[in-house]
């Protein structure tokens, strides 16, 4: 999934999975998506998760505040998947 | 696998902890002694008076108070004087808007300097003070506001219009919304908070409230019914200052960091009250839980006594101790978890990671202050709750269905955790709800609703809830609320929630739902009806799951048995189904149906 826009869809998908309340089509990708969809920490801990385990990808829980906003997480999956 | 018990070298320790010899303090205690570490206020007792002003009579005005981190990386430091005025303003922004002694203010607001002077600022005009989960939907929101008849709202902007507006009109009883950080936006019925503070005077004179003068509101759920309003009076300060001395080993001029938000009672009494009480300088993060910017904060705030719960310490768990080992944390003295049981394996975790234990402890909203404490100077037996504060008296107790209670005697027998009532800060009723507050008492008891027992050295262990109660990442949720929001949907015609087990939040909420004829179960619907429960109860009480029944398993006089359906979710022995009138359908020929 190296296209980054399907990357976004896909993750846009995940969080609809994890919050089907969220306006992801309205989301900033440059806000922290906690705010703006209102997770919480454990809906943002299952969405990563969910991600490493569907992309097979390891993103370590030191790294996970670092990749709250849209933005920052597609840069951050695109870089360790390479 | 067991779990030795940490001893403590009483010559090791940096300062010596308010509380050393325990069994004599607890033996020789009074709450004569406590009251007597209050000042009292004019004829009274004023909870705002012992936590900010009269340190600043005394001469300790030039101390911080709190220091607030912003989310965006903003400091700010407020001293005891700058409090002090703060909550005048406030005080006197309510006189001006004639808000009267007993008014309920409510918040619905983020961790903000505002929010910690709207709750002084109340307390000093008389009002009373109900603090909101900013993450609340808006059904427990109105649910709340309108049982405690709120007059007063302090809210953002942002949480108005996104969880209030809608519905103001149908509460007569709230008068004025307050919001801050408006940024010239602020809708035309309510009041810009920020912009007429900075023209309130700062100079106020303290109501002079009576010891049983209600000041404080908390809501906690309940398995039937409404959500609860216990009320707590400012004599509660007592027990506030007392266990946040002996049970934190609170000391004059510490750093002091209570990660709870002040929307739920630990973020109340001590995220505020209790630290105030005992003149320590507060560490206030706008932020949510981030493991790196949490050992920042501890390293560079050189925090003294840290105060935090369970699912926050196993997320700090997971990302492992690595992480740790780039800080330097030598300035942490003590360290305690509250919200719900704290794991053995947390307690050793921290003891092997900071060189020194969490210390759990337990209470509940009704209680208003902690009960069981392990204490600083005491071994700490990983896993348990600890032992009563001084001044309070905990047994285990049984009571049969007559209602006939007995007292159990025996060492490590299971029963139902028991207080005798009287320390300052008992809850004094249920809003509007005598019958339900006299249903906690029986035979001179409080009784807690948590099953414990307690060893023969007197530390109590918990071992499970009495009721239907769930408790996730540390939150007390109450299934019937969350059913109600289910069954408001037009597919749903009966849902049952139940807590099952989660390694990191403890529990978490999952929901059965029965359909009306002439709905299928499918995907979308899940997804829809996730959907409607997140926006109407918000991402804290929502199921995390949902799965769709032919039909929910019932007593005869048609109560879901939420038990079974425990029991069935975690391959549990079924117990006691005497009372099941109607059942789903066994399991092999529903499975399909399921989703």
């Amino acid at each position: 999934m190296k296209d980054k826009n399907t990357l976004t869809r896909f993750l846009l998908e995940q969080i609809q999975t994890i919050a089907p309340d969220s306006d992801t089509d309205n989301l900033d990708p440059d806000e922290d998506m906690r705010d703006e969809l209102d997770l919480d920490s454990m809906d943002f801990l299952r969405l990563l998760e969910s991600i490493s385990k569907q992309l097979s990808v390891n993103i370590p829980e030191v790294d996970y505040n670092k990749i709250t906003t849209l933005n920052n997480m597609v840069n951050y999956i695109q870089a360790i998947a390479r | 696998m067991d779990f030795p018990i940490i001893h403590k070298n009483l010559k090791k320790f940096s300062l010596t902890p308010n509380l050393t010899d325990y069994h004599r303090c607890y033996q020789s205690f009074s709450w004569q002694q406590a009251r007597a570490n209050i000042k009292g206020y004019g004829k009274g007792i004023n909870i705002a008076f012992e936590a900010v002003d009269r340190h600043v009579d005394e001469g300790n005005g030039e101390q911080n108070a709190l220091i607030w981190l912003s989310k965006k990386g903003e400091r700010q430091t407020y001293t005891y004087t700058d409090l002090k005025m703060l909550s005048n303003r406030f005080a006197n922004l309510l006189d001006q808007l004639g808000t009267k002694p007993g008014d309920r203010v409510f918040s619905l607001a983020g961790r903000t300097p505002q929010l910690y002077a709207a709750i002084l600022g109340t307390l000093k005009i008389g009002g009373v003070f109900c603090p909101l989960f900013s993450a609340f939907g808006p059904e427990p929101i109105q649910s709340r506001m309108t049982i405690g008849d709120a007059n007063i709202l302090v809210s953002s902007l942002k949480l108005y219009k996104k969880k209030v507006a809608a519905w103001r009109d149908q509460l007569n009883t709230l008068q004025h919304v307050l919001l801050y950080d408006c940024k010239g936006q602020c809708p035309d019925d309510c009041i810009d908070l920020d912009s007429q503070l900075s023209l309130a005077n700062d100079q106020f004179t303290i109501c002079e409230t009576s010891a049983e003068t209600p000041a404080l509101l908390h809501f906690t759920s309940g398995t039937t019914g409404k959500p609860k309003g216990a009320v707590h009076v400012h004599e509660a300060v007592v027990h506030h200052k007392h266990s946040g001395f002996y049970a934190l080993d609170l000391h004059p001029g510490d750093t002091y960091w209570c990660t709870a938000d002040p929307g739920w009672v630990t973020g109340t009494s001590y995220g505020i009250i209790s630290p105030l009480c005992n003149r320590v300088t507060l560490i206030v993060d706008e932020a949510e839980f981030d493991p790196e910017r949490w050992y920042q904060i501890l390293q560079r705030e050189k925090v003294n006594i840290w105060y935090t719960a369970p699912t926050a310490i196993r997320m700090l768990m997971k990302v492992g101790e690595e992480l740790i080992q780039q800080y330097d944390l030598s300035n942490l003295r003590f360290l305690a978890s509250v919200g719900e049981p704290l794991n053995p394996e947390a307690v050793t975790w921290s003891q092997r990671v900071f060189g020194k234990p969490f210390h759990d402890n337990w209470w509940q909203t009704e209680t208003g202050g902690i009960m069981l404490a392990n204490f600083a100077a005491e071994p700490v037996k990983p896993g348990s709750m600890g032992q009563p504060l001084p001044g309070i008296q905990a047994g285990i107790v049984r009571v049969d269905e007559q209602g006939q209670l007995t007292e159990v005697n025996q060492q490590g027998e299971i029963g139902e955790l028991a207080l005798k009532p009287g320390w300052p800060s008992m809850f004094r009723e249920y809003l509007h709800e005598a019958e339900r507050y006299k249903n906690c008492f029986n035979s001179d008891w409080y009784l807690s609703g948590d099953l414990a027992y307690e060893d023969h050295d007197g530390y109590f262990w918990f071992v499970g809830r009495s009721k239907d109660l769930i408790k996730s990442a540390g939150h007390l949720i109450g299934p019937f609320e969350v059913e109600s929001v289910l069954v408001e949907h037009q597919a749903v015609a009966e849902a049952g929630v139940i807590g099952i087990p989660d390694d990191v939040a403890g529990e978490i909420v999952i929901a059965y739902v029965a359909l009306k004829p002439g709905y299928e179960a499918n995907e979308e619907l899940i997804t829809a009806l996730m959907a409607h429960a997140r926006k109407k109860l918000g991402s804290a009480v929502a199921p995390r799951a949902i799965h769709i029944k032919d039909n929910l398993p019932k007593t005869r006089s048609g109560k879901i048995m939420r038990r079974l359906l425990k029991a069935r979710e975690l391959g549990l022995p079924e117990g006691d189904i005497s009372t099941l009138e109607s059942d789903e359908h066994p399991p092999h020929q529903n499975a399909g149906d399921e989703v």
